[in-house]
């Protein structure tokens, strides 16, 4: 697919999203600015169709660079417990600082993601079995365990349900004053793109680099530490979104190869089209109520994972 | 040259590599020979830096190895090693230009670009050029390697078994390019090798390793003789001259 297509795409859905919802605002209403509708678009649909942009290509290109630098096709944040590592990261922010404003949350749990991250690389160096498949199983396993210290914490203390907020991805809450911290995640995409071929490199293995003349750890450990900022990122502001950081790098290695300086932009633009979808159909199909993002996600994304585990022999 | 003065390397209390002094000339081949786990490969990979020696120093044209950037080494020295964990989606093209990386830093410019076209040409990988590596052959994959260590542009390549899992034909190959790279672009070779014959028909020297330790170094015609290869192999092995190789005959003995 050609990345002219894509924008325009982007461009057609993200039109839609702003005019599709609970109340009806067509483009006209826009033309009165004190309108209801006109705040209504403003403080709501705008900030949503951004999150959603945000989200989509902060979670692909996260699940991209994981992918290169674990050397695995089934690693995303999804399965390498760096998302579960981010909600206990919440939870414990929650109940030391009571009253923990919106960016001392992102620092404890950007700490626990990262810890996560690396406590899973780590166990990835020691597994002789180095299968595909069961990688990213043992990566479920961890998450699991973080998770269910998470929920065990969290219903000794009673914050359960503020902690289930953060399983599940949804943007209907989003409103502008509750999402800008993913603005963060702007100069994180850049930067990673910068980083781009340091990261192809590093994906071809340690003594691969060293050959090269590039620092093989401090590439990957950058690496880990963009994608444990973006991670947190959406989880503070939208929640999990399963499946997304693992779906769209491998459509994109199948079609365009695995070189990051490439392929980073259309990872980004896929996640992003790709949220942009679910969104709009978990909006349309049950109207005027709303299917959440991580269901819409997690059904079309576990379709499309399987599909991908059964090709799997073609080319991986 | 690559002077290489009492290096040793330890696992435990085990010496894979025990004081191991050695010269390699310029513009030759050098092959390291000897029995599994004699730690050819590990005196490589010592030497070109992927592995820290325990005692003992490597000198590249003088220079302490230890004392040198990464990215000026990866400039005078690279290494190729056996990668069969290779499953990164990139076209040869792709490959071959990571090779400007200590050059470039990911930034091609034209004569980058003018270097990647020749090592794609030298190697006759033209037509392959945006094919991907996991749709060639082993023998076209290693190929498009060498082409990116040529691209590289280092006086000195090492190379780790590159034989491994190719057939006759691709071996052959191999081995002529390698040697082509010496008289032709005067480069500097080392590899690892295990099978004697491509070492006696290719090699200018031969470095014998047995139990960590150097047990012969010198002209190839010195070390293929039965009696030099019964002290590394412990096997007789009768050698016939033919034109002019010197084959060993080990099937059989």
């Amino acid at each position: 697919m050609k990345t002219r297509y894509l924008i325009a795409g982007l461009v057609i859905l993200s039109f839609l999203s702003l005019f599709v919802g609970a109340s009806s605002i067509t483009p006209m209403d826009l033309l009165d600015w004190s309108s209801e509708e006109t705040q209504i678009f403003l403080i709501s649909r705008v900030p949503r169709l951004v999150a959603i942009l945000l989200a989509g290509a902060g979670m692909s290109v996260a699940g991209m660079i994981m992918q290169q630098l674990s050397r695995n096709k089934f690693v995303s944040p999804t399965t390498a417990g760096t998302l579960d590592a981010t909600r206990l990261g919440i939870l414990v922010s929650m109940l030391l600082f009571t009253n923990a404003t919106i960016l001392e949350q992102m620092a404890i749990s950007f700490a626990f993601a990262l810890a996560g991250t690396l406590l899973f690389m780590q166990i990835l160096e020691r597994i002789k079995f180095k299968d595909a498949i069961f990688i990213p199983l043992v990566g479920l396993m961890f998450g699991n365990i973080l998770s269910s210290l998470t929920t065990f914490f969290a219903y000794r203390t009673n914050v359960i349900q503020n902690i289930s907020a953060w399983l599940q991805g949804d943007f209907s809450m989003i409103m502008s004053g509750r999402y800008e911290l993913l603005y963060i995640s702007v100069p994180i995409l850049f930067l990673a793109y910068l980083y781009a071929n340091r990261f192809t490199v590093a994906g071809m293995g340690e003594d691969f680099s060293r050959n090269l003349g590039l620092n093989y750890k401090f590439v990957v450990n950058f690496g880990l530490i963009l994608v444990a900022l973006i991670t947190v990122t959406v989880v503070l502001t939208v929640g999990m979104i399963p499946f997304l950081g693992l779906i769209i790098p491998n459509i994109v290695s199948i079609m365009k190869g695995d070189n990051l300086e490439k392929t980073l932009p259309h990872t980004a633009l896929m996640g992003s089209i790709f949220l942009l979808v679910c969104d709009i159909l978990g909006r349309v199909l049950i109207y005027p109520y709303e299917i959440s993002i991580s269901l819409m996600v997690g059904v079309i994304g576990s379709g499309i994972f399987l599909y991908l585990l059964f090709r799997r022999k073609a080319y991986a | 040259m690559i002077q290489v003065r009492e290096l040793s390397k330890f696992y435990g209390k085990k010496a894979v590599v025990e004081k191991v002094s050695v010269n390699i000339q310029r513009g030759q081949i050098t092959s390291f020979i000897g029995p599994n786990g004699a730690g050819k490969s590990t005196l490589l990979s010592m030497v070109s830096r992927l592995l820290d020696a325990d005692t003992g120093e490597v000198l590249v044209d003088k220079d302490d190895v230890r004392k040198m950037k990464s990215n000026d080494f990866a400039k005078r020295v690279s290494i190729l090693k056996q990668s069969n964990y290779m499953n990164v989606r990139l076209t040869v093209r792709e490959l071959v230009s990571f090779g400007r990386f200590p050059h470039s830093r990911g930034r091609l410019n034209e004569e980058d670009i003018r270097v990647i076209d020749q090592a794609i040409e030298y190697m006759e990988l033209g037509d392959l050029q945006d094919n991907y590596l996991d749709e060639l052959s082993g023998g076209q994959r290693q190929r498009a390697f060498i082409s990116m260590v040529i691209a590289q542009d280092t006086e000195y390549v090492l190379l780790d078994e590159p034989l491994n899992n190719l057939d006759m034909k691709h071996s052959v190959q191999i081995m002529k390019i390698l040697r082509r790279l010496v008289d032709e672009l005067g480069k500097t070779v080392v590899i690892v090798l295990h099978d004697i014959n491509f070492a006696s028909v290719y090699s200018d020297r031969i470095v014998a390793l047995k139990d960590g330790r150097v047990i012969k170094d010198g002209p190839t015609e010195d070390i293929i003789n039965s009696e030099s290869l019964k002290e590394i192999y412990d096997m007789d092995i009768p050698i016939k001259q033919m034109s002019n190789c010197r084959i060993c005959v080990y099937f059989n003995s």
